[in-house]
């Protein structure tokens, strides 16, 4: 952008301060909740820990059968993962875990619940939580059916009272557990990690050894994305040679070796489209221009009235041999600076309502960042923001005629 | 230089056809200075918006430096208005928000050229219309007299062969208009700059090489 331009931009702004005022909090509003829901988009699916591997991990969360008459979903039971998942080639580690439940700490007469999730021993290695205290269960405490378990900071603050955990023992369900760990809290919005105890699988039937359906997950560390590609068809062959337990009333088993949005779109779509990430990312990014419109069109509708006051400059522009599309980039470029000003009132704005989220009980151990990654994200929305509204008044603004702009102009 | 010949504009709206010029056949030569007069109304501004390819005729064919216009598209036309074209408007026209310099450097922003290239031919228009000490002010810091000079300034900064000037002293008193007339003159004679001016005044028509009257849309004189 010329510095002449630049310089225009600020100077119309400043000039025309309530045509600015009122642009501006219409963008600021529209980019805060945009930012918002970037930041705990990006807190969901983005890397951070303990999932700092994330774009490398692919999720098993969702299996089901089909037929035309009924269908059955749910999670992937451990024989399913056991056949589908382990020695993949292309595969750094693999973990089988299952879905966090509640369950009930029994302590000195207090009941106390807690979300509580059974691990192997890889589980560990793949995921990267900070231990406060003590270490995590091993592969060996998993084999040898061993009652141990990993707490959070947060619960072991509950039943303990702030005093060392490593070594005591917690009443689970009428079990005794020793803790072997104590890690931070981990926020729920995280798909694989989210929990507040930790306990190992340990011994399972043969029934449930051979499951297709129950209560697990799989979790595939992949050497690089690259690999991505493979370890899905590997998975894909895998999944079509699974015997159909019931093939009268079933003619499908579906499933997905997922990425961590995959994952959820999967879930969310009740695992019934064929591209369930591109299918809900669609949606949600349709919403968000739907969203972003409302205030666009306003935004639109002031713009091409400034045009109107701008008409001689226009004119005189267009007579000393401004193409159009050097109108329409000086335009554009000027909307665009506004919607980063308004993007940075925004970012504040954001940090401050995230700030407050985390603060409050709505979402209990939330950590709601405003990284340079959601920065990187609010930099884009609004420059994204100010071309979809600039645009289309540019070029109007582009194709008035030269006298009639010099004359004051009608759009 | 610029030939028009057999020009008709006609403005068409939904229930109206006006007639705004008939049968325009008019040779300028380079170097030359020419006036349009007429009475408001004759079609003096629609004539010399097509001489400055800002509008078209709607029959007739007009040829600037040997090349026909008819045809043309808009991105040849703006091309042609930058590099061979320079207007000065009765009511200046400069961008209220810019400073003197960076209105005169307007014309330039659509050449390909170094910023250092641009403020240097911007001072040297201004410092040829004797505001050289004015490059820092904002127009609504000039009196209507020196905003015309940075006007004209805006105009030659990009060396055009042709400048077009619409009642150039329209808004300024005798002694501004004086004023501008001198530039004027000077910018022909010492550049062989043509100029095609628009005006209803008689003295600054007389200082001209040749008038050119319409009435009523008609070439009469």
């Amino acid at each position: 952008m010329r510095n002449t331009s630049l310089k225009l931009a600020f100077k119309v702004l400043a000039r025309r301060k309530v045509f600015t005022a009122i642009s501006l909090v219409g963008i600021t509003l529209t980019l805060v909740i945009l930012m918002v829901a970037a930041a705990i988009f990006d807190n969901t699916f983005g890397a951070a820990a303990p999932e700092s591997r994330i774009g490398r991990m692919l999720f098993v969360r969702t299996v089901g059968m089909y037929g035309p008459n009924s269908s059955n979903t749910s999670n992937p039971g451990y024989g399913f993962l056991e056949r589908t998942i382990r020695n993949l080639p292309g595969a750094e580690n693999v973990s089988v875990y299952g879905e966090a439940m509640t369950s009930v700490i029994y302590d000195r007469g207090r009941r106390i619940e807690a979300q509580t999730t059974r691990a192997d021993g890889a589980y560990w290695q793949i995921l990267d939580f900070k231990f406060v205290e003590g270490a995590p269960f091993t592969a060996a405490d998993d084999a040898g059916d061993r009652r141990v378990a990993v707490i959070s900071e947060p619960l072991r603050d509950r039943v303990f009272g702030r005093k060392p955990a490593v070594g005591r023992s917690i009443n689970l369900g009428g079990q005794s557990y020793r803790v072997t760990g104590v890690v931070t809290a981990v926020p729920p919005t995280r798909i694989a990690a989210y929990s507040e105890v930790w306990v190992p699988i340990g011994a399972l039937s043969s029934e449930q050894r051979r499951a297709f359906m129950g209560p697990f997950n799989g979790l595939v560390l992949a050497r690089s994305r690259w690999d991505f590609k493979g370890l899905k068809r590997e998975f894909a062959s895998r999944v079509a040679r699974e015997p159909n337990a019931d093939p009268k009333e079933y003619k499908e088993i579906r499933a997905g070796l997922d990425s961590s949005f995959e994952a959820f779109a999967r879930q969310v779509t009740g695992n019934r489209v064929a591209r369930p990430a591109l299918f809900l990312g669609s949606i949600l990014a349709g919403a968000a221009l739907l969203f972003m419109s409302l205030p666009a069109l306003n935004l639109i509708t002031l713009n091409l009235s400034r045009i109107m006051e701008r008409s001689p400059e226009i004119g005189v522009r267009k007579a000393f041999g401004a193409p159009r599309r050097a109108l329409v980039a000086q335009f554009v470029a000027e909307n665009v600076v506004l919607t980063l000003i308004g993007g940075a009132i925004g970012f504040v704005l954001a940090f401050a309502f995230l700030r407050a989220l985390d603060a409050s009980a709505l979402l209990p151990d939330s950590r709601l960042d405003l990284n340079l990654r959601v920065f990187g994200y609010g930099v884009l929305i609004a420059v994204f923001f100010g071309i979809l509204s600039g645009v289309y008044p540019a070029w109007k603004m582009s194709r008035l005629h030269p006298v009639d702009a010099l004359r004051g102009g009608s759009l | 230089m610029i030939t028009l010949k057999d020009i008709d504009k006609v403005y068409r709206t939904e229930r109206v056809e006006t007639l705004a010029l008939h049968n325009i056949n008019l040779d300028i030569a380079q170097g030359e200075f020419v006036s349009i007069m007429g009475p408001s109304g004759c079609g003096k501004s629609t004539l010399l918006n097509l001489v400055g390819l800002l509008d078209k005729p709607t029959t007739g064919t007009l040829t600037l430096d040997g090349q026909k216009i008819n045809g043309a598209g808009d991105k040849a036309l703006a091309r042609m208005r930058n590099e061979k074209l320079g207007f000065v408007f009765q009511s200046f026209h400069l961008v209220p928000d810019l400073t003197v310099l960076d209105n005169v450097e307007i014309p330039l922003l659509y050449r390909r050229m170094t910023a250092a290239d641009r403020r240097k031919h911007a001072l040297a228009a201004l410092d040829r219309v004797g505001l050289a000490s004015r490059v820092h002010h904002f127009p609504t810091q000039l009196s209507g007299g020196q905003q015309q000079r940075v006007a004209i300034a805006r105009a030659i900064v990009g060396k055009p062969t042709i400048v077009l000037a619409d009642e150039p002293t329209g808004n300024l008193d005798s002694a501004m208009g004086d004023e501008i007339m001198s530039i004027l003159e000077e910018l022909n004679s010492k550049d062989q700059t043509t100029i095609v001016m628009v005006t209803h005044d008689d003295r600054f028509a007389e200082r001209t090489s040749r008038t050119v009257r319409l009435f009523d849309g008609r070439q009469v004189a």
